[in-house]
């Protein structure tokens, strides 16, 4: 029924990582804030030449832990000093020591999945449907070859400028993407 | 020394050629042909040797569910456990495929942390070792109970009678420590498999090959704010099984250091248990990858600089094993308890003293010869090393468990232990359940971390000629 295709963004083709890395020097100078670089591999200093700021996965899986180590010793402070007591070979109701290795356990355990769980939610995947995966040169960005996209919704997008400007950074190849 | 005599091309200096380290990938393989080489393990038809592999595996398997079912039904009574010794194969066992998936966690997280990047070569294969020796492991805890039924009692639920399950006890601890281990383990594995998926999802010819991998490479695209946090997430990762590694096996240590027993109860337990669950872990490691590294043609990337490294973290970890029997020994003597130095000199000269004498060959001389180079690189010799280690592994256990057991305090608690053909032919089926998952492992998921691998070439460097700088930048 849309017979119009929209167009996603238009996209650069690089053969080295210090070409794409160049590149984005140039789109992080120009301005824009909606593109991306592909990699077959997370490319060092590459965050520096987009101009990222440093990831925030550390708070969340940060939460995850501290909540892991305090359900773990609450968790054990009320089944066996308050919800139902019992004496065990002379042992406190509760000791912090012997309810410590439980609890470090959930602190990894929670730990681990804020840092996972919470790198899917800041990557907002999964998502399976995305303009790029149904392109078919795109296939080299997971193989072998590195590409600037930048996206039509950029405030400073035109397709003119925009594609002078991947033109200047050297790319051989560039084209447009469908959404 | 004036500045100008230098072309401006050769401002960066490299290493001297004696400093210059050996490329992790040989012959100066391509980016590209990292994917088509290890996918291509995936994507052909299974090799011979494959199914050669897969079918006695499955049939052991199938050995291990009947086993498991007669034990069930008649009860642990079909088992050589017999007072005095109550735990017998099962907690050997136990221990020591629990021990063996620790090199895959020392692999994936603390020589990650220590920037060893020959650890990308290895660490998919180890990662899916520990996962797979792990769940080998959980069987015995769950049947050794006797009641399989009542299992429930080890998970933090109230009993019939609403009594909860009291946490003084080590055997508590080691239910979270195990558990929280094989979680990790598999979120570990997986997130390192999420850009590998994504590799097999842009190769995939088959319907049913493109709708799986992309289903579980959950839409991929490799962009740099992806890679970004993933990085992050991947050291906090990294980070936090490092800890964990070192907690599981000092609680499972605990299991027998808390209680009274001579021979159990001495306080060096938790690092000898974790020196010697990564010593045979990397014996495992050896094991798998020698020969696989021949018949999945991958020379280039498995080198034998890898196996080099590999034998000296075994001689480092061994080392620390021997370390330990020789202090067990020195303070069983110097503490001065009776039934202390009995155990000992039990260990080493009663009916037992044959597996005693197997542990300190295979675990103290065998990993000595690894100071020899010509050891460290013969693979033929690496590879029947690798098993002596892990038959030297065993039979630590079976001293630990079943010789500190069999004569404790009164003569009255003396007996002998041997095990039965179900004792036996159970061991035999977790091979097959450990095989059977590894080799479907092998035939369906990328064995080598492809976006790791290609990360610590050069050519994926962009200050490194190769990756595409240009002489005097940066």
């Amino acid at each position: 029924m849309a017979a119009t295709t929209q167009q996603f963004g238009i996209m650069a083709e690089f053969e080295t990582p210090a070409d794409v890395m160049h590149a984005a020097e140039q789109v992080r100078d120009a301005g824009y804030r909606r593109w991306d670089v592909y990699s077959p591999y997370p490319i060092h200093g590459m965050d520096d030449a987009m101009g990222l700021k440093n990831s925030k996965v550390g708070y969340i899986a940060f939460g995850g832990g501290i909540t892991g180590f305090f359900s773990g010793m609450l968790m054990i402070w009320w089944m066996n000093s308050f919800d139902y007591p019992i004496v065990i070979g002379g042992k406190p109701m509760f000791s912090p020591f012997g309810a410590f290795p439980p609890s470090y356990e959930l602190t990894i355990l929670l730990g681990a999945f804020g840092s996972l769980f919470g790198m899917l939610f800041l990557n907002r995947l999964p998502k399976w449907y995305h303009p790029l995966l149904k392109h078919p040169r795109f296939k080299g960005a997971s193989h072998d070859k590195y590409y600037i996209v930048i996206e039509c919704t950029d405030p400073r997008y035109t397709e003119k400028e925009t594609r002078a400007l991947l033109e200047k950074t050297g790319s051989k190849h560039i084209e447009m993407v469908e959404d | 020394m004036s500045d100008s005599a230098i072309p401006a091309a050769i401002k960066v200096q490299a290493p001297p050629i004696e400093l210059e380290r050996e490329a992790l990938v040989e012959n100066q393989r391509s980016i590209g042909w990292i994917s088509d080489r290890v996918a291509a393990i995936v994507e052909g038809k299974a090799p011979l040797w494959w199914w050669a592999a897969f079918i006695p595996s499955v049939t052991a398997l199938g050995m291990l569910g009947f086993l498991l079912f007669y034990q069930i039904t008649v009860g642990v009574g079909v088992w050589g456990n017999q007072h005095p010794v109550m735990w017998g194969w099962d907690i050997i066992n136990f221990v020591w495929w629990i021990g063996i998936g620790h090199a895959g966690t020392l692999i994936s997280a603390i020589l990650f942390l220590l920037r060893q990047k020959w650890r990308t070569a290895v660490n998919r294969a180890a990662e899916a070792m520990t996962i797979f020796a792990v769940m080998c492991a959980g069987i015995y805890p769950g049947l050794h109970v006797g009641r399989v039924w009542f299992d429930w009692y080890l998970f933090p639920i109230p009993n019939s009678n609403i009594i909860w399950p009291q946490f003084r006890s080590p055997l508590m601890w080691d239910v979270f420590a195990v558990s929280t281990y094989f979680t990790v383990s598999v979120l570990f594995w997986y997130m390192g498999l999420i850009p590998d998926l994504a590799v097999m999802r842009d190769r995939a010819k088959t319907k049913i090959r493109k709708f799986f991998y992309g289903l579980f490479s959950l839409g991929w695209t490799g962009a740099n704010r992806h890679w970004s946090n993933y990085e992050k997430a991947y050291l906090i990762l990294a980070g936090l099984s490092t800890p964990l590694v070192l907690s599981v096996h000092s609680i499972v240590s605990l299991d027998f250091a808390v209680s009274q027993l001579p021979g159990w109860h001495t306080t060096i337990f938790p690092p000898y248990f974790v020196a010697g669950a990564v010593f045979s872990g990397f014996g495992m490691v050896l094991t798998l990858l020698i020969p696989l590294r021949s018949m999945c043609k991958l020379e280039d990337i498995i080198t034998i600089r890898h196996i080099d490294l590999m034998c000296k973290v075994t001689l480092a970890t061994g080392t620390i094993v021997g370390y330990a029997y020789i202090m067990e020994l020195f303070i069983a003597w110097y503490g001065g308890n009776p039934y202390e130095r009995y155990a000992f000199l039990n260990r080493i000269a009663g009916p037992y003293a044959w597996g005693y004498w197997i542990m300190m060959c295979c675990n103290v001389i065998v990993p000595q010869l690894f100071w020899i180079k010509w050891c460290r690189t013969n693979l033929i010799f690496v590879f029947i090393m690798s098993i002596l280690v892990n038959v030297g592994m065993w039979f630590e256990r079976f001293v630990i468990i079943v010789i500190s057991l069999h004569r404790e305090f009164l003569p009255g608690n003396w007996g002998y232990f041997s095990p039965t053909w179900v004792d036996v032919c159970t061991y035999l089926g977790t091979f097959g359940l450990f095989f059977t998952m590894f080799l479907l492992f092998l035939k369906f998921v990328p064995m080598i971390a492809i976006s790791e691998v290609k990360g610590v070439t050069p050519q994926a460097d962009p200050h490194h000629p190769l990756g595409g700088a240009k002489g005097g930048h940066h």
